[in-house]
């Protein structure tokens, strides 16, 4: 027993004990021992010293025993392979026990060995138990082949394995029809994926969908269990429909699956019909497809917390294609009290998607009671959502404000900082309406503490200094503090000056050049002094010109239909109920297989140049990719690194915090915030009225604003952006 | 897919770690650990580091977490780890960090055979246990004779049924349970009400059992155009157990299906229309300057005088700087639980059509606190038995079987609120 591999055992400790029991003559005592190595094992404690003496007790007629002697195994084989290959006879002797379950175990067990060594004893039980009369080994053995795949590819081709998985899809049993599609698709897309770095996948290895494959999905799927029905499901939105007809079919085949009580199947049905309703021309069946929908998904809604989730961010992917889908049905997701805080501002979302004119003053009242809540992040949300009502629709406007004063008038500092904030876009949405607010909104002046509700604030005393009285007395406040101001603030403050310079000449003189001269010698941001300089030099060059560059008529806002691009949308509907449906981001983004990866995307870059959303996707995966590095920091000593783990820690941390921040920015009131900050400036209220010297100051400098990734829904605002730029280019 | 399956307890200590796949490494514990257990901005149930999801719930005080590293479904993720949460219970009654570690073998069992290279296999609890037991080993022989048996059950067409099932007495118990889900804003006004409803069945049937299932509802009655009245209810959505044959209710409305041995979920429904508030809340809350509050709560139950709500628990939530409250009530116990920041009124018993009140008041120490009172929503847990807020009845279930014994049905009727469903605002 001793001296195995040339090592001598300890005598003492945990080990020698176990060790001692492991080799007892009673059968209680080696499996109470086998139990306390596997707990040993789970805690990460290096329990491989023992790998013989566990070894000895594989061949026992305990079915329990057995399963926990093969964890071990699983655990151990590729670090000690030259001593599994101890273990092979009574693996092969197992794949032929007269008991089923014995048969699968052993066959699951050695397919996860991933031990080079074993594997070339895996294909004759495989061969033999893909053939098995019991069905329940030959699902085992399906998902086998996969495995063996993943490890040797040419092994699995070249015994014909897959051509038997093929085979499989016609079995009998719809569970082992399941697995065969399972092990099918997943050795495409590891064919795939290899692929990528050099040569076209294998055409052995990919899983070709026909209409002879299509019916026997078909036929499988209201048979098989509910996770067989997910991968056959995710099968069918692969199949390409030849014509309408088919498209048709599949649809009304795969619609009663809206019924089902797994909140995945219901998902991944609604992925296949989403898919291949684009070719259904019949309207009629169109519309009865997307009234079927609305009611599982409505369901979905009622789920545990996480499930909800993921349903809420499908949900609202699919408003964004099919605004029509839940029309009705915006109280159900009327947030909870006790709702956790992601799911809240996801409804928050659904809701703001939802609002039209005959329901909009539910959503108000909905919406005042959520801005008295506890939590400031849903608090803020919930009021930058009365804005985005007061922007999609008209009517509501005036409605809309009034809430806001309500919520100014409890003089609960974030509350109003927010509301500031708000009533600044719905100024820039609806100019000279509602200037009756402004008093109360300057009341507040020193309630704000926060940079951009300060900046909202000076926009609005700037953009109506002409009927504001004492526009003067306030933006003096601002530029008696200038020095200490936050950039965004001091930006505001510099162009409302010269907006009010500009209106009321006379009264303002000195306060402009108090600004102008402030900005242009105290000041260290080059962002700023560029402004200033170059008010400085229209003012005193050519005043009418400062009045159309300043004082332009700025275009309109509006609010983003969709908070992806329409390409991405399509992408993203035919991926509904994955990682990438929840993230609203394409899965290249976050889903980089290392450099190889990272190359692949670049190059399809290449292809769809225009396309901003992919650009930003290429940064994600580089960033991804660091952390992806750090993440295997257990191969890090080879590179000499000692203290990695703590930088591990504190990187690996900023790519958290940046994967939360792209979630939250493709919120679009964010854009909309966006818009105002003309071409990622930054400054929500830097409008599009000066927006050639914010150019010439983001091309000029990197201002730490422009770091942060504009997202990538304000194409269009962009765009707006861009034209008083055209415009004004030609004054010069 | 699922790359490994991991159970943490509150501090982030591995209890379970299962690898599925060659992508990871053990040490992806540690990454979880640091990024979500030690970290207290997550505010998403999945996290994204470089190309690894780490998909976590919480149950009582253990992380079960999932990881994938490819663009994988989440809601099955979800689904899957809810899946197990559910076995857990089934097998040792409360999944927590104690129970997972007396059974951490019977754990490493089960996930193994749940889940195979990351993809999801049979997880019907009744299956499971066939073959995955508690009590240890049993007899060599019998295992080997059963085993067959056991794998023709967990693939075959009816993977959820024995074939060999046998009974003297055939009987089947249907469980109608509702729970309220009711949002009341502060002027009365319903904002919300619907009914989440599952029927759950006993079925002690002998045989291969050929079921016949029929509601008052409306789609269903519509197609078998018999006169549907005032008495059919409209059920928005329903979601029935893998053995309803799904394609025959879209096409027919009729729910059939070969129903598993024992206890199971049949089907679950949501109805919003004309549903019934068994208990109607009116409360009048006004706050006396900064220094007192005062309650008038009354309850009343509206239903047949002959039923009655049982377990009736109102939480009335007060101001964080409460000091003392004094309560009266005419019915049951009202305590002000100063952790919880509420009082608990319990009334063990409420007959319908009668009524029950609360006052009460609550007294604050001075705060420089700005913000006012949040005033959370009103709370309130219930049981009616024999009552359906939605209305809906069973009205008939048929059993056909081929030796055409003689079978009994006992159908029971439950409406309930717990853990918030019905809030009332104030």
């Amino acid at each position: 027993m001793s001296g195995w591999a040339g090592r001598a055992p300890p005598k003492k400790g945990e080990n020698y004990e176990l060790r001692a029991d492991l080799n007892s003559e009673y059968r209680d005592k080696r499996k109470d021992a086998i139990k306390r190595v596997i707990a040993n094992m789970t805690v990460g404690k290096d329990v491989s010293g023992l790998f013989p003496d566990v070894l000895k007790n594989m061949q026992t007629e305990d079915l329990e025993q057995k399963k926990l002697v093969y964890l071990y195994l699983m655990n151990y084989a590729k670090t000690q392979p030259e001593l599994v290959i101890l273990a092979v006879n009574t693996f092969v002797k197992d794949t032929a026990d007269s008991n089923p379950l014995v048969r699968a175990l052993a066959i699951r067990t050695m397919g996860c060995l991933r031990a080079e060594k074993i594997i070339n004893y895996l294909c004759d039980p495989l061969q033999q138990c893909l053939r098995d009369d019991n069905p329940y080994v030959r699902k085992t053995a399906a998902l086998c082949v996969a495995k063996l795949y993943d490890l040797k590819p040419e092994l699995a081709i070249d015994n014909g394995f897959i051509e038997q998985l093929q085979d499989l899809v016609s079995d009998s049993n719809p569970m082992v029809v399941a697995n065969a599609v399972v092990a099918l698709t997943d050795i495409h897309q590891t064919a795939l994926a290899a692929a990528e770095s050099e040569n076209p996948p294998d055409p052995r290895a990919t899983f070709t969908l026909d209409s002879h494959i299509l019916n026997k999905l078909l036929i499988a799927l209201n048979e098989c269990s509910e996770w067989g029905r997910v991968a056959i499901l995710s099968s069918l939105a692969r199949y390409r429909a030849v014509d309408e007809k088919e498209s048709e079919h599949i649809c009304e085949r795969v619609v009663p699956q809206f019924q089902h009580v797994n909140g995945s199947v219901v998902l991944s049905a609604i992925k296949v019909v989403m898919i291949h309703m684009r070719g259904v021309g019949r309207e009629d069946l169109v519309k009865q497809l997307v009234r079927k929908m609305a009611p599982p998904l409505v369901t979905l809604v009622s789920s545990e917390p996480e499930v909800q989730w993921v349903a809420l961010r499908n949900i609202n992917l699919l408003l964004q294609k099919r605004s029509d889908i839940l029309q009705n049905e915006m109280r159900v997701f009327f947030c909870k009290y006790n709702d956790p805080p992601y799911v809240k501002v996801e409804k928050l979302d659904i809701m703001v998607r939802l609002a039209q004119e005959k329901n909009v003053d539910t959503l108000l009242s909905e919406l005042k009671e959520y801005a008295s809540e506890v939590d400031v992040d849903f608090v803020r949300k919930s009021i930058k959502a009365i804005g985005q009502c007061a922007i999609k629709i008209d009517s509501s406007a005036e409605r809309c404000v009034n809430v806001l004063l309500e919520l100014i008038s409890t003089r609960v500092s974030y509350v109003v900082q927010e509301a500031v904030v708000v009533i600044k876009d719905i100024f820039r949405k609806y100019p000279d309406r509602y200037e009756g607010v402004i008093p109360t909104l300057c009341a507040n002046l020193e309630e704000l503490d926060e940079p951009e509700a300060k900046a909202s604030l000076i926009w609005i005393i700037g953009e109506y200094a002409d009927k504001i009285e004492n526009a003067d007395e306030l933006l003096a406040i601002f530029v008696e503090t200038f020095t200490e101001e936050a950039y965004q603030v001091q930006l505001q403050t510099l162009t409302a000056v010269v907006k009010l310079f500009l209106k009321k000449p006379d009264s303002a003189q000195g306060v402009v050049q108090r600004v102008l001269e402030t900005a242009t010698k105290d000041c260290d941001s080059p962002d700023v002094r560029d402004r200033a300089y170059i008010y400085w030099r229209l003012l005193s060059t050519d005043p009418g010109a400062a009045k159309a560059v300043v004082l332009a008529v700025r275009p309109p806002i509006s609010l983003p239909r969709t908070t992806v691009s329409p390409a991405v949308l399509e992408e993203l509907l035919g991926e509904i109920s994955s990682l990438a449906s929840v993230y609203h981001k394409p899965a290249d983004t976050f889903i980089g297989r290392g450099r190889v990866g990272a190359d692949a995307l670049q190059k399809r870059i290449h292809d769809l140049e225009d396309d901003v959303s992919r650009e930003k996707a290429l940064k994600t995966v580089v960033a991804g990719q660091k952390s992806e590095n750090l993440l295997d920091f257990d191969d890090a000593p080879a590179e000499g690194a000692g203290g990695l783990g703590v930088t591990t820690n504190s990187l690996a941390a900023t790519t958290l915090t940046t994967g939360a921040s792209a979630i939250t920015t493709s919120n679009p009131l964010d854009d909309l915030v966006e818009l105002f900050g003309s071409s990622g400036m930054g400054a929500p209220a830097a409008a599009p009225s000066f927006a050639q010297p914010a150019a010439f100051g983001s091309a000029f400098s990197a201002p730490p604003a422009l770091a942060s990734t504009p997202s990538p829904a304000p194409i269009p605002s962009a765009s707006s952006a861009q034209q008083p730029q055209d415009d004004l280019l030609g004054l010069f | 897919m699922i790359s490994g399956f991991f159970i943490f307890n509150q501090k982030g200590e591995v209890l379970i770690s299962r690898l599925y796949r060659t992508d990871l490494k053990r040490s992806i514990a540690d990454v979880f650990r640091i990024q979500v257990v030690s970290n207290s901005d997550v505010r998403s149930p999945i996290v994204t580091l470089g190309s690894t999801s780490f998909f976590h719930v919480r149950v009582n005080n253990v992380y079960v977490l999932a990881v994938t590293k490819c663009n994988a479904n989440a809601a099955l993720v979800f689904e899957f780890c809810y899946r197990f949460i559910g076995i857990a219970k089934s097998y040792f009654g409360k999944l927590d960090e104690e129970s997972v570690k007396n059974n951490f073998v019977l754990i490493y069992e089960l996930i193994d055979e749940i889940l195979d290279f990351g993809f999801p296999q049979n997880s019907e609890i009744d299956t499971l246990k066939m073959y995955i037991t508690t009590e240890g080993v049993k007899s060599e022989m019998a295992v080997r004779e059963e085993s067959s048996k056991i794998t023709l059950q967990a693939t075959g067409n009816v993977s959820w049924r024995r074939s060999d099932v046998k009974y003297r007495k055939n009987e089947a118990f249907v469980d109608v349970v509702e729970l309220v889900n009711l949002m009341m804003s502060s002027n009365g006004a319903v904002l919300r009400a619907d009914v989440d409803g599952h029927i759950q069945m006993r079925a002690y049937l002998s045989g291969e059992p050929e079921c016949k299932f029929g509601l008052n509802d409306k789609i269903m009655l519509e197609k078998s155009e018999r006169g549907a009245g005032d008495s059919a209810v409209e059920l928005d959505d329903c979601q029935f157990h893998q053995c309803v044959r799904l394609n025959k209710f879209d096409s027919e409305r009729a729910i059939s299906f070969i129903p598993p041995d024992g206890e199971f979920e049949l089907m679950r429904y949501r109805s919003t229309s004309n549903v019934n508030l068994p208990l109607r809340v009116h409360p009048i809350v006004t706050e006396h300057g900064r220094s007192r509050v005062e309650y008038t709560i009354a309850v009343k139950a509206n239903f047949d005088p002959k039923l009655a709500a049982t377990d009736v628990v109102l939480r009335i939530p007060t101001p964080l700087n409460t000091t003392k409250v004094d309560v009266k009530v005419s019915h049951g116990k009202g305590k002000y639980v100063p952790g919880e920041n509420h009082l608990t009124w319990k009334v063990p018993r409420l007959q319908g059509g009668s009524e029950m009140s609360l006052t009460a008041m609550a007294e604050l120490t001075p705060t420089t606190n700005r913000q006012a009172w949040a005033r959370p929503p009103i709370e309130v847990d219930f049981q009616v038995l024999m009552f359906t807020a939605s209305g809906l009845l069973v009205r008939f279930l048929k059993v056909f079987e081929k030796s055409n014994y003689h079978s009994v049905k006992w159908v029971r009727y439950l409406t309930k609120a717990e853990g918030g469903t019905y809030q009332i605002r104030f």
